[in-house]
């Protein structure tokens, strides 16, 4: 037996620097990193890896974006995946989460018809720049897989047909099983990603990393980019910096003065 | 200019980038958040042993048929700088178990030698310390005291040693010792020690780690003073040949000037990236001071040493790695890459104010650090010393 494991990786710009937008009002990504909730899904394929290796798990990192999203494959092959992909194509700029999810379940597809199917495709929660957590449904969707999202632990099922996850909600805990083939987003709760040792890097090197133009996956470009976007950003405003707080000067009665603030604000 | 001009402006690899950039992360979001606990308890911080044990760190220049990371010198020499940015305990900590540890296992120990002790420190599983410095053999190492004698298939040691690192943590089993093994005559017919290396288990009855140093700083390294009654161990834990250990030992001392140069170069970018931060931060009279000349000129200067000093590393090591000699350039590299951890500490702590005096702040923490980078590993007075010597002065 054999399990492939689908991890689509993002570049984002890094969450810790200033983030910028472009004139057309896409994210500027030129100082970007793979995103860092992808690293759980990623991290959580590599353990199951570890944890049975009679399941012969081969984890391939996808895709999809400009020349500088290379880094992102790159940094998923350091960490320990197998094989990466990455569809790039001018026409590719400007697409919504609909287009974006087309172009991965066919990059999928592709993985698949080369590695002799897909099991089980792990995604982070979301990506830590546009955040609508859309993308693991409409991925599922789009290639009729069973979805469970927000998986907080992530374990083998029986006989490696599928898995066992957790799911925190508000009020419980759901253990819930899933048969591959599966889509499940992960939570940044999941585990503790990995740092890629010098060993890793080197390896990497040797990894095999193929470019994928959309005819390749068999995607028709005017289904995809800014002009068949279903959803287009209209402005974007910077946050206004932070207002200055309120001050309490301690004259004897602070604790007062503190007490009838948070009152006021509701937060009492 | 000549077609066959080559000038190598030490750009990184991507490679070298990729394990640089992948340690500075492990060091901001790991080490960084405990470092001034540990340096307030002077506790050895056995949780981040461990991850960079898991991370291979300790195995960076070692082949993977020994358990490491099938990387080089220099590798070690960018983990170091990045994480001595933020704490230099921890960093020295590296150091020494690569090093001064396992390296001299894996320059100058047999087969047998290095199968039975290498894999456990290159995975960072176990500690080894390098016991060579003594009450009266400092700077000059032929004052070694510590006497091992050859006695029914056994060497059996009585002596001690001074500021020896990793020596007495748990997971420390091996030290490397020098000693006096007999006297050979010389050319000129005077009559000198011979000293060799052998390899003591920390198990072995007799070898002692005594109490902890209560140090300025690298307060969460681990540096104890140790002692040998009758420390008995087999005669093929002969390190290297007999009589060679001056010999070994500097080799060891020479690669490790890179070693530390390199944590030097980080302990003064460290404190330049705090000074940068805080200057941009920290407003007076109404502006934030970095505005101010008298800051700014003080910063810019923090990162011309920075600059030279990593440059001198990078020039040691690579001579190092090509088989060229490095002796006189390792020297350099300690010497300004020590000074440039000083100065900028010293400036640091200047830009910070009254902050820079606490001690929980990370500048304080370099400036009470950093004074053993002049001193360690070779003075600043016995690197002028190496220079001077190979101009012919």
């Amino acid at each position: 037996m054999s399990v492939n494991i689908v991890v689509p990786v993002k570049y984002v710009p890094d969450a810790q620097k200033q983030r910028q937008f472009r004139e057309d009002l896409t994210v500027d990504r030129s100082d970007a990193i793979l995103s860092e909730l992808d690293e759980y899904p990623l991290e959580a394929a590599l353990a199951l890896r570890e944890a049975a290796p009679e399941a012969e798990v081969t984890i391939v990192a996808v895709t999809v974006g400009p020349d500088e999203a290379a880094g992102a494959v790159k940094k998923a092959l350091q960490m320990g995946a197998d094989a990466a992909f990455h569809v790039n194509d001018a026409a590719l700029a400007g697409s919504d989460a609909l287009g974006t999810s087309a172009v991965l379940a066919a990059a999928i597809q592709h993985v698949g018809e080369e590695h002799g199917g897909v099991d089980l495709v792990l995604t982070g929660l979301a990506s830590t720049d546009g955040e609508m957590s859309v993308v693991p449904a409409m991925l599922a969707e789009r290639l009729d897989f069973a979805l469970v999202s927000r998986a907080g632990t992530v374990e083998w099922g029986e006989d490696h047909n599928g898995l066992a996850l957790t799911r925190a909600t508000a009020d419980a805990t759901q253990t819930v099983a899933v048969s591959f083939p599966a889509v499940v987003s992960v939570t940044d709760q999941a585990n503790e990603p990995r740092y890629p040792n010098f060993k890793a890097i080197m390896a990497a090197k040797k990894k095999p990393s193929a470019v994928l133009s959309l005819a390749e996956i068999g995607v028709d470009p005017t289904a995809v980019g800014r002009d068949a976007a279903a959803a287009s950003v209209q402005s974007a405003t910077a946050r206004p910096p932070r207002a200055a707080g309120t001050k309490v000067q301690d004259e004897g009665e602070a604790g007062v003065q503190l007490a009838a603030y948070l009152a006021e604000q509701r937060l009492l | 200019m000549s077609e066959n001009t080559e000038l190598n402006t030490f750009e990184l690899s991507e490679e070298y980038q990729a394990l640089s950039d992948a340690v500075r992360e492990f060091a901001d979001e790991e080490i960084a958040p405990v470092s001034a606990k540990h340096d307030e308890e002077h506790s050895f911080p056995y949780e981040i042993q461990s991850q960079m044990a898991e991370m291979g760190l300790f195995g960076l220049p070692f082949p993977e048929e020994y358990g490491g990371q099938g990387g080089d010198y220099f590798a070690l020499c960018l983990a170091l700088e990045q994480i001595a940015r933020v704490d230099q305990s921890v960093a020295i900590t590296l150091e020494a178990g690569v090093s001064l540890g396992a390296m001299p296992v894996y320059l100058f120990g047999t087969e047998e030698q290095k199968q039975q002790w290498l894999p456990q420190l290159a995975s960072g599983q176990a500690l080894a310390g390098f016991g060579l410095t003594e009450p009266e053999a400092g700077s000059d190492a032929g004052g070694t005291r510590t006497r091992a004698e050859l006695k029914d298939g056994n060497w059996v040691i009585n002596g001690g040693k001074e500021f020896i690192t990793n020596s007495g943590t748990d997971i420390t089993t091996l030290v490397t010792v020098t000693a006096v093994t007999g006297t050979t005559t010389t050319s000129d017919g005077r009559e000198k020690k011979e000293i060799s290396t052998i390899l003591v288990p920390t198990d072995t009855p007799g070898f002692t780690a005594q109490k902890a140093y209560n140090k300025v700083g690298w307060n969460a390294s681990d540096t104890h003073p140790l002692t040998f009654e009758d420390v008995t161990v087999p005669e093929a834990n002969l390190l290297g040949q007999q009589g060679r250990g001056y010999a070994n030992f500097l080799r060891i001392l020479d690669e490790g000037r890179i070693a530390i140069a390199a944590l030097s170069t980080g302990a003064a970018q460290g404190c330049l990236e705090e000074a940068i931060r805080y200057a941009t931060e920290r407003e007076q009279f109404g502006r934030s001071i970095g505005k101010n000349q008298a800051i700014a000129f003080k910063i810019a200067r923090m990162r011309a040493r920075v600059h030279q000093a990593r440059l001198a590393y990078y020039d040691a090591a690579s001579r190092m790695l090509k088989g060229k000699p490095f002796k006189t350039e390792a020297a350099i590299a300690k010497l300004v890459a020590g000074e440039a951890a000083m100065d900028n500490a010293r400036d640091a702590t200047q830009v910070f104010g009254g902050y820079g005096f606490i001690n929980e702040f990370r500048v304080a923490r370099h400036y009470r650090d950093s004074k053993i980078l002049e001193v360690g590993e070779g003075t600043t007075e016995v690197q002028l010393m190496l220079i001077a010597r190979e101009l012919g002065l």
